[in-house]
């Protein structure tokens, strides 16, 4: 299994880059909107054309420029779920699904009843689109795809149009499919808990150009780019500029830091996760222990984001810091001390 | 009154709606998937000319390659033994070409409503072109495309310049009802004029209660509708 891609398309505002190799588990692409992460898709799948480049699915090439090659989306056979399921309104589910099929009209029904019962439509087949919930849409979008039998599976933010309650369960069950599935599949999104749920491999897009491709696991615990760290959820960045083998001077924050070797050396910035402090008024043995002076507090249902800065810093964006903690684990009055070990402490490059 | 009006005018109406039904659509389709816009707005143009010129332009265009010492004519005239002026096909190529961008535009609007990633997804499972213009676009496009047909046969009904620039005024052979209606008026016999009057307003009538019946009716797959 695998898929090659490496294509270059002049887009409004931005010049898409992208060039991955697949090689079968899952691939999520993370990005902002506009990164050009649908657009990659859209090349792959044959509804948009690339400027130059080179695309193929197991040995079989699909889009080469040099070569003059650009294979017609029908002859493919790359299946593409669309965020709004783009399920045909005029056709009941049944029918919805037969159209993926090949041959006639009475050869085609068993297979349809099969794949109604293997997603869980019984009883829908009759409905037409616009009577089935979210869900239910997303399962009848999934089984014309794969009655299709496509060697690639692309999913293009497949859970922003639901609610949230939702999300959880079909995400469980995409889990699910996604491990039975043979093929290939490249799942785009901008949720960082969808590709982190999802996918063995990340690539992460900004402007239309790769910044790293790497195990999604590895990429969540040690990003290199602050880019990066910040599409995966990290919310404090800082420059720094390096002391020592093990210590780092973070200047927004006037702090100074200890951290895991080896320090980059092209390192500019560095980055802690929200949830990565810890109280500290007691343990005095703890490493990267400092004051803090609260600037603001924003309540969660389950958890409270705080904002602080270090006492006698003049508080501003820059030196403002987000530590998040949950209400179950520490209720009490806010610490005045807090700390953070030296592997939480993300080296980063990049201009932010 | 002289009943051959009224049949001349139904039999004119009824051809030229087929012709133009499904020219607008094709011509519709066509301009759809133009993909430069200098040629598209170009094509558009000249398709919708014939909607905003004055009718007896139109029919002065159509005498002009029409006419018997024209090529088109003379082909007519000497390959298949028929002379389009004055005859009662003439009848039926006015309201074809007067009633053409109404059906044209009419599609080509529907035909962009569609969603295009339905379209897109068509095409990844594999359905060819053909297919999804007439399982898919056709279908979710019908009320834009039905209403254009019945605007244009109205629109075709009623033509009075073209054709009396191209086919003329001959009674029994090309005087349509708007013709009848003319030439009642002209001749000072206000007593069939009342009656074709009375007929085309009927007809029309008929045709705007129609054209309102498909585009508010409830299409069966839209949200609320019932499982068969």
């Amino acid at each position: 299994m695998s898929l090659k891609v490496d294509i270059h398309k002049k887009l409004k505002g931005f010049a898409l880059d992208v060039c991955f190799d697949s090689g079968g588990a899952p691939l999520g692409i993370l990005g902002a909107s506009g990164s050009g992460k649908s657009m990659t898709l859209k090349c792959i799948a044959g509804i948009e054309s690339p400027d130059s480049g080179h695309i193929s699915v197991n040995g079989r090439v699909l889009y080469d420029s040099a070569r003059k090659i650009n294979v017609k989306p029908q002859k493919r056979n790359i299946g593409y779920l669309f965020q709004n399921y783009a399920l045909f309104p005029n056709m009941t589910v049944a029918q919805n699904i037969a159209c993926a099929l090949p041959g006639s009209r009475a050869g085609k029904a068993p297979k349809v009843d099969e794949l109604v019962r293997r997603f869980a439509l019984d009883g829908l087949a009759g409905r037409y689109p616009a009577q089935l919930s979210g869900g239910q849409q997303q399962r009848v979008a999934l089984a014309r795809i794969l009655a299709y039998e496509p060697e690639v599976l692309l999913l293009d933010e497949p859970f922003s149009a639901l609610d949230a309650f939702l999300k959880e369960a079909l995400q469980v069950e995409m889990r699910q499919l996604l491990a039975q599935y043979g093929g290939d599949t490249v799942l785009v999104t901008h949720n960082r808990d969808e590709v982190y749920r999802l996918s063995e491999d990340l690539l992460v897009l900004d402007g239309g150009r790769a910044l790293s491709m790497a195990p999604t696991e590895e990429t969540f615990e040690k990003p290199r780019q602050v880019q990066v760290a910040r599409l995966t959820g990290c919310k404090n960045f800082s420059r720094a500029v390096k002391l020592d083998d093990t210590h780092v001077e973070a200047t927004d924050w006037r702090l100074r830091l200890q951290v895991a070797a080896p320090i980059p050396e092209n390192l500019t910035h560095i980055g802690i996760r929200a949830h990565y402090f810890v109280p500290a008024d007691d343990d005095m043995a703890m490493p990267n222990r400092f004051p803090i002076a609260v600037h603001s507090l924003l309540e969660d249902p389950f958890e409270w984001n705080v904002m602080f800065h270090l006492p006698g810093v003049q508080h501003s964006p820059q030196t403002g810091i987000w530590w998040k903690y949950a209400k179950q684990q520490h209720n009490g009055a806010l610490p005045k001390m807090l700390s953070v070990t030296p592997q939480n402490v993300l080296l980063l490059e990049g201009d932010g | 009154m002289d009943f051959s009006a009224i049949l001349i005018s139904l039999r004119t109406a009824s051809l030229s709606i087929v012709i133009t039904f499904f020219l607008g659509i094709l011509a519709a389709r066509w301009v759809v998937s133009i993909r430069t816009t200098v040629l598209k707005t170009i094509i558009d143009g000249i398709f919708t000319l014939p909607l905003v010129l004055p009718p007896t332009v139109a029919g002065f265009f159509l005498l002009y390659i029409f006419g018997v010492r024209r090529p088109i004519g003379q082909f007519f005239l000497d390959v298949l033994g028929t002379k389009i002026v004055f005859s009662w096909g003439a009848t039926v190529i006015a309201a074809v070409v007067v009633s053409f961008p109404l059906m044209y535009r009419s599609a080509r609007g529907a035909f962009e409503q569609v969603d295009q990633n339905l379209i897109h997804a068509a095409r990844t499972i594999g359905m060819s072109e053909w297919r999804i213009f007439w399982r898919i676009v056709l279908p979710l496009a019908l009320p834009g495309v039905a209403s254009g047909g019945i605007l244009a046969f109205a629109r075709g009904l009623g033509e009075f310049g073209a054709t009396a620039m191209i086919a003329g005024n001959i009674a029994g052979k090309t005087r349509t009802l708007p013709l009848a209606v003319y030439s009642a008026v002209a001749a000072g016999d206000m007593e069939a004029a009342y009656e074709y009057v009375g007929i085309l307003v009927g007809i029309s009538f008929l045709v705007v209660v129609g054209m309102n019946w498909f585009t508010a009716r409830e299409r069966r797959y839209k949200a609320g509708g019932r499982a068969k």
